[in-house]
């Protein structure tokens, strides 16, 4: 047994002279605040890693930053499933005994701390060194490639994946931690910059600075009790190039090893966390975890499905898309918000109902999957 | 060395796989083991160049001066009729489904394999 027990998470945006050991400290003291505890009471740190400042054993600089002494202390990468892939590590780890308290941290000065430019150059790094990278494609490249495919297989439209960056804004709008507080339309989107075709510049999510953190531990520590009913993950590949079939992909199989895991079904999920570094990506894995039928998701957005009055809220904070993406703190501020939401803490944004809540990240070009489901217990 | 194929990534105008002996399974990134059944040393052949586009994206975006002097280039997919699939340049009308055939063209200093429709 695992409860979530605080969670933390700043504003993204500009965080003009704060590094990515700042930000990471700001929403860590956040989260030990909200769980109720001690510096001294933290026995474990899983942390992510920072494009602008990489190291080696940045779980021991965050820690000795932060002035803790672990008992268990290491990182983790898997791109964007990184924070969903540090809490399923977290949960076992409370749960065997190793660590009363994880801090499960995340946090990056990408936009003020180099160039756009060098964040994307960086992130294209994920491509194969010899027989990719070399061409010259970008993130946006390799998921529009991607997108492409979706498409031409299911009758996808660009307007159709449009509808995503929409959503995604108008729930930052209701936000004020959140990067962008201008409402797009659908128009918008299609008239904005060329990136990757048919990926366009509100089809991507920005570039950020922020940090975002959480406490796993063994026993809940206050009345809330947010535990990890099942979680499970699949990697299919790494590069595009190796990716396989659409209907083959790893969210399939994560979402059906986490159903088993946790005897949960899709109609018992109330809120739905999703990854969304692009609409492409949003679309696909909604799709992929039965969120929505093949080629449906945008009908369903458009029908008002996944807004905070929806039967499935999706993403209330923004998303990758709006709320914005500092890296591994991306995604988690997706359980930050889940949390909120099932704590009944999201003030305006809060949804009827949010006892479970199905959460998905994906790290690479949608290579490594990470499914958890979260579940409010009395 | 007169007798390796030629090798895009080594600068050479050519696309070079690999094919094990046991198990039949056809490669595209180099390894010197068969990643289907691990049998060491597949066999290194030469790709004939021709394909069916399997999906596309056209880079208006560039992150470096070198590869932004060529905006917008087409980053392609391509299924490759010896059954791989290959990261390349193309033509920017082409289309899922096309039927292409490869020649070699500088890109950022280096020579990529680039698609166009077969004729």
């Amino acid at each position: 047994m695992s409860f979530i027990t605080g969670v933390g998470l700043t504003s993204y945006g500009k965080h003009e002279g704060s590094s990515s050991l700042d930000l990471m400290s700001k929403a860590a003291e956040q989260a030990i605040a909200d769980a109720g505890l001690k510096r001294s009471e933290i026995d474990g740190v899983l942390c992510g890693y920072s494009t602008v400042s990489p190291h080696i054993m940045l779980a021991t600089v965050f820690a000795e930053h932060f002035g803790i002494r672990p008992s268990y202390a290491h990182a983790v990468q898997v791109g964007g499933a990184t924070g969903l892939a540090m809490t399923m590590l977290a949960h076992y780890l409370v749960d065997a005994g190793v660590a009363k308290h994880v801090l499960v941290v995340g946090g990056e000065n990408r936009l003020t701390g180099q160039s756009r430019d060098a964040s994307i150059q960086a992130l294209a790094q994920v491509g194969h060194p010899d027989y990719e990278v070399t061409l010259g494609p970008t993130i946006p490249a390799y998921y529009g490639l991607v997108a492409s495919r979706y498409m031409h297989e299911y009758g996808v439209t660009q307007q159709d994946l449009a509808e995503f960056a929409v959503l995604m804004r108008a729930h930052a709008l209701m936000h004020p931690g959140a990067q962008f507080h201008e409402p797009i339309t659908v128009a918008d989107v299609m008239a904005s910059k060329p990136v990757a075709m048919p990926l366009k510049l509100l089809d991507c999510c920005p570039v950020s600075d922020g940090g975002a953190a959480f406490v796993v531990s063994r026993e809940r520590t206050g009345e809330a009790g947010i535990r990890v009913r099942g979680c499970a993950q699949a990697h299919t590949h790494q590069h595009v190039t190796a990716m396989p079939a659409l209907s083959e992909l790893g969210a399939e199989i994560s979402i059906a090893k986490a159903k088993a895991a946790s005897g949960l079904a899709i109609s018992d999920v109330r809120y739905a966390a999703v990854y969304d570094s692009f609409t492409i990506t949003l679309a696909m894995l909604l799709e992929d975890l039965g969120l929505a039928k093949r080629g449906e998701a945008a009908a369903r957005v458009r029908a008002g499905h996944f807004g905070r009055d929806g039967e499935m809220p999706l993403n209330t904070h923004g998303g990758l898309l709006s709320y914005g993406h500092c890296g591994v703190g991306g995604a988690m501020a997706h359980l930050v918000e889940a949390h909120l939401q099932m704590t009944g803490r999201a003030g305006k944004r809060q949804v009827r109902d949010a006892s479970i809540a199905l959460l998905h990240g994906d790290g690479g070009v949608l290579s490594s999957h990470v499914s958890m489901f979260l579940e409010r217990v009395r | 060395m007169s007798d390796r194929a030629a090798d895009w990534t080594k600068g050479e105008q050519g696309i070079v796989y690999q094919c094990c002996d046991a198990c039949g399974k056809v490669q595209y990134f180099h390894r010197s083991f068969c990643a289907a059944c691990g049998t060491p040393d597949p066999v290194e052949k030469s790709a004939s160049g021709a394909g069916t586009i399997y999906a596309t994206s056209l880079v208006c975006r560039a992150a470096t001066p070198e590869t932004r002097a060529h905006v917008p280039y087409n980053i392609v997919l391509v299924d490759a009729v010896e059954g791989f699939r290959i990261m390349a340049h193309g033509d920017n009308d082409l289309v899922i489904g096309d039927e292409v055939t490869v020649r070699y063209q500088p890109f950022a200093g280096r020579l990529v394999p680039y698609f166009a429709k077969a004729k």
